[in-house]
């Protein structure tokens, strides 16, 4: 029963990786292509689900001991806190803001406000499906 | 060279379509659940040629979001078949 699914688990031990920094790619590149908080949010929510496929669900809470719900209210927080930031500044709500900066390894980059924005959107999609799919997977 | 990716577009699509008779017609579950995993593929090339008649590249986080989703459905639909539940709670072991 326990060495059964030893392809599943080899082949999520690679995959999960994939689909993790797919999802990475997909949000950080929701700026300038397709993609954003919220597919990346889903992409990795089903890596975890991958995941849960492979293991069991008390092997993947061991491993992410993660509380979904006070993700939720992490991103909520963000989210909220990246719109309300801007009142600080003497601007309307919701008012973003951009620069461009020199950082070591990649040069110029142009950081924009609306990235902790969508990191909310991320961390309440990731929080929101896992609790939806733990909960209805888990019959207790 | 466009009329080649269109007589492979009408091509996959033949392909599908009889995918969707055996999705249809097939006596046991692991028959349907093959001929999904097998869209699935034709869905992912169906796409790519569509990326290159349009002649955009944006398409293309669509085709590995695609094949991603695809696996992960097979594998959910094959461990149903095989255990009865989905996901494991780990407690008896």
């Amino acid at each position: 029963m326990k060495n059964s699914d030893v392809i599943i688990q080899t082949t999520t031990k690679v995959v999960f990786f994939i689909i993790f920094l797919f999802a990475i790619h997909i949000f950080f590149a929701g700026h300038y292509t397709p993609g954003g908080g919220f597919v990346g949010g889903l992409l990795t929510a089903s890596a975890l689900v991958l995941l849960l496929l492979a293991f069991d669900i008390r092997t993947v809470k061991k491993a992410l001991p993660f509380n979904y719900t006070v993700i939720i209210g992490i991103g909520l927080i963000l989210a909220l806190g990246t719109a309300s930031a801007s009142i600080l500044f003497d601007v309307p709500f919701f008012t973003h803001a951009y620069d461009y900066f020199k950082l070591p390894l990649f040069g110029e980059t142009s950081l924009h406000s609306a990235m902790l924005f969508d990191l909310g959107v991320y961390l309440v999609v990731v929080g929101a499906t896992m609790n939806i799919i733990l909960s209805i997977g888990s019959d207790d | 060279m466009t009329i080649l990716f269109w007589v492979s577009l009408v091509l996959i699509v033949v392909s599908m379509a009889l995918f969707v008779y055996r999705l249809i017609k097939g006596p046991t579950a692991p028959d349907r659940v093959i001929a999904l995993d097998a869209m699935g593929v034709t869905l992912i090339s169906v796409i790519a040629l569509l990326s290159v008649l349009v002649g955009t590249n944006l398409y293309l986080e669509i085709i590995l979001l695609l094949a991603i989703l695809s696996f992960i459905g097979t594998v959910a639909f094959s461990k149903f078949i095989e255990k009865g539940e989905v996901f494991d709670r780990g407690d008896s072991d």
